[in-house]
């Protein structure tokens, strides 16, 4: 499903990705974890196509395509979805329009027709319920005033409604209380099927105890230094990171 | 042959003389009693130039300097009005009239159901009959200004638009006003409007500006509103027209105790505009709310600028502008506030937004408070940029193209504004045409999407 070879990325000329190799099949979920600046959200971001990164090497194919000259949108219409670690606030854009014109757009990428008023609030109200999304949320500007919790269920309600191929969890745990981190994981794991795909990023083990990972990859200095199963954030939760840098550096 | 170089100035008034008989004809006594005094100020104080400092990004020689033509007879409308211009707002039952180059429409079909005692005609006809009113009211505010623009529409007028409320008379339905400049020649029009609200009345204004050909045109419109005390009254203005009018609205507001006036100035195509709006909350606890918009492209060129006086103490004035700004065109704002000495307890805000689409459009923007008293709560603030990157990723991460994510993003901007529109079924049909033209599915008249 995706296969990222040899991927290097610059912001600002500066090498933030160095090297990193990945392949992703149908079915898998895949956690990547690392210390802060390690480059998780680079990658998250210029999977998702960001135009603030600059790809300098390598190549990423989804779905067999090559995603070098994709728009954004285009990405997203072909399937990948990011859940953003920093869900944007947009005032004066309603959560309905908003969703209705992506969902609209993605049904005329896949050669559908536009949803109808009332069959698409009832696509709403049913993945609402899947997140466990207060309804009076939907009714308002996107992410404005939302709380932390709230923007990341937003971010998975959002994810429900697309039904992407692969979806990017960007750090989707942090600034979640344990209900919230439950309810969002829970979210996640009813969305799970034998056709779609997972990459979960994290700081911490704890997500992972909620979605269960076939593979952990920890990344570091802008590389993968280290691939195992779900043992692995184990180890990481009980050593720390410092035990993975004295490795690499050796 | 001999060249009689004359000024512009000299040449307007020259077109007076010549035509003065003509103008005072058809109009009342009272009108043509102000004409004497407006030719003076209008002599001393010209056409602005930039070098006054109301004037600083808007110089309005360039306006006038043209040969236009004027139809100091009104020039019978040939085409019935109300089969071009079939409202179709739901919920939006409105008086409809129109003007035709600043001349009272003399089909004009007011509907049945106008309350008793309502007067909307022809404003030449009222200043004949209804003296009494026109010695009270007529040029009380304009006839202060130090702008020569407005004396010279003194000087000029003829006819426009005259509305009058009784006290204690609520007019339910908005009334909408189309005006329309149709003419095979470039053409001046000198429009007035006079409207009164009496105590304790209300009534909503919709003024549609609109072009039928594509000449050169000028409008310099005077429009005098006088809200008794406790009056609420709203005037929302569309402007839809096109790039080779130059437009001035100069709309002098003069509120009396507990009154409520909103207006709204909505640009959505123009080629040069300079709105003035003078506000004078002269009765304790009225409150005044100036709101307005502009969507600029290509050579366009807009200017708001405002002047709230508050003369006494208790009264709340809100401004909110917001302009967005494409290829080449350029915006001012200028919002002056004066406080004076006595009006303690004044509570003033103005904020101005605007977002350059291109490195080429220009805003120009001038907060001005002045305040001659302590104990006031007054706050201003003017930002400039452009559309928020991390919004127009957010929106195409999720599959929405570039171009109707910045349609979304600039529409989303431009909410706040349309919010303030007091009236749910006009709220939602100007949204409508504010999207229509963000979409470029905006034409003319034609494409209005509140009469079509």
């Amino acid at each position: 499903m995706l296969k990222i070879k040899d991927l290097h990325a610059n912001i600002d000329g500066k090498e933030i990705l160095k090297g990193i190799n990945l392949e992703v099949k149908p079915g898998e979920i895949h956690a990547i974890m690392g210390p802060n600046g390690s480059g998780k959200s680079t990658l998250a971001s210029v999977l998702a196509g960001s135009e603030a990164f600059e790809v300098t090497h390598g190549e990423i194919v989804f779905n067999g395509q090559d995603m070098e000259d994709m728009a954004p949108e285009e990405r997203s219409r072909e399937g990948l979805f990011l859940s953003f670690q920093y869900p944007v606030e947009i005032p004066g854009v309603s959560m309905v329009n908003f969703m209705r014109t992506a969902v609209n757009e993605h049904r005329k990428h896949q050669g559908k027709e536009a949803l109808s008023a009332s069959d698409f609030l009832r696509l709403m109200r049913e993945k609402k319920e899947l997140v466990e999304l207060d309804s009076r949320l939907a009714n308002r500007s996107v992410n404005e005033g939302f709380s932390g919790g709230e923007k990341k269920k937003n971010e998975i309600f959002q994810m429900a409604m697309l039904e992407p191929k692969l979806s990017i969890l960007d750090e989707t745990d942090s600034g979640l209380d344990i209900d919230a981190l439950r309810i969002v994981a829970n979210g996640v794991n009813k969305l799970k099927s034998p056709e779609n795909a997972t990459i979960v990023i994290t700081h911490y083990q704890r997500l992972l105890d909620y979605i269960v990972p076939d593979y952990v990859h920890i990344l570091y200095k802008g590389k993968i230094v280290r691939t195992g199963g779900k043992e692995l954030a184990m180890e990481l939760e009980a050593k720390g990171y410092d035990w993975i840098k004295k490795e690499v550096e050796a | 042959m001999d060249t009689i170089t004359q000024t512009l100035e000299q040449a307007y008034l020259s077109r007076y003389n010549d035509n003065a008989e003509l103008i005072n004809a058809s109009c009342g006594a009272t009108m043509n009693s102000h004409r004497e005094a407006a030719r003076e100020k209008f002599e001393a104080l010209g056409i602005p130039t930039k070098a006054l400092e109301d004037f600083l990004y808007t110089d309005m020689q360039p306006f006038f300097n043209h040969d236009y033509h004027i139809d100091f007879k009104r020039t019978p409308e040939k085409t019935d009005l109300y089969q071009v211009f079939k409202c179709d707002v739901p919920n939006l039952n409105s008086h409809l009239v129109f003007t035709v180059n600043g001349w009272f429409y003399e089909k004009n079909l007011l509907k049945q159901g106008l309350p008793e005692g309502v007067i909307i005609e022809s404003l030449a006809e009222a200043s004949k009959n209804h003296p009494e009113l026109f010695e009270k009211y007529y040029n009380q505010q304009a006839k202060e200004s130090e702008d020569g623009t407005v004396h010279l529409n003194t000087l000029l007028a003829q006819d426009g638009l005259f509305i009058y409320v009784p006290k204690n008379v609520v007019v339910e339905q908005p009334i909408q006003i189309i005006n329309i400049l149709n003419s095979q020649d470039e053409l001046m029009s000198n429009q007035r409007g006079l409207f009164i609200i009496e105590e304790n009345a209300q009534a909503k204004v919709l003024v549609c500006d609109h072009t039928e050909t594509h000449n050169h045109y000028v409008s310099n419109h005077v429009r005098e509103i006088f809200a008794a005390e406790s009056a609420v009254f709203d005037y929302y203005l569309i402007e839809n027209q096109h790039n080779r009018v130059k437009q001035i609205i100069s709309t002098f507001i003069d509120q009396e105790a507990k009154s409520n006036v909103l207006g709204n100035i909505i640009t959505l195509h123009n080629g040069v505009t300079r709105n003035n709006s003078y506000v004078k909350l002269s009765g304790e606890h009225a409150e005044a709310h100036l709101y307005g918009m502009a969507l600029t492209d290509k050579d366009q060129h807009i200017d708001n600028f405002s002047f709230i006086d508050h003369a006494v103490k208790n009264c709340t004035s809100t401004e909110l502008f917001k302009y967005v700004l494409d290829d080449n065109s350029v915006g001012a704002f200028r919002g002056r506030i004066l406080v004076r000495e006595g009006a303690t307890k004044t509570m003033a805000y103005q904020t101005n937004r605007n977002i350059l689409m291109t490195n080429d459009a220009k805003m120009y923007t001038k907060p001005q408070l002045e305040i001659y008293n302590d104990d006031v709560k007054c706050s201003h603030g003017a930002t400039t940029g452009q559309i928020d990157e991390d919004a127009l990723f957010y929106l195409r991460a999720r599959g929405i193209s570039e171009s109707e994510a910045r349609i979304l993003l600039m529409f989303a901007f431009c909410d706040d504004v349309l919010e303030n529109i007091r009236l749910e079924s006009l709220r939602e049909r100007i949204k409508e045409l504010v999207e229509k033209r963000f979409r470029g599915e905006l034409s003319k008249c034609a494409g209005c999407a509140i009469c079509n």
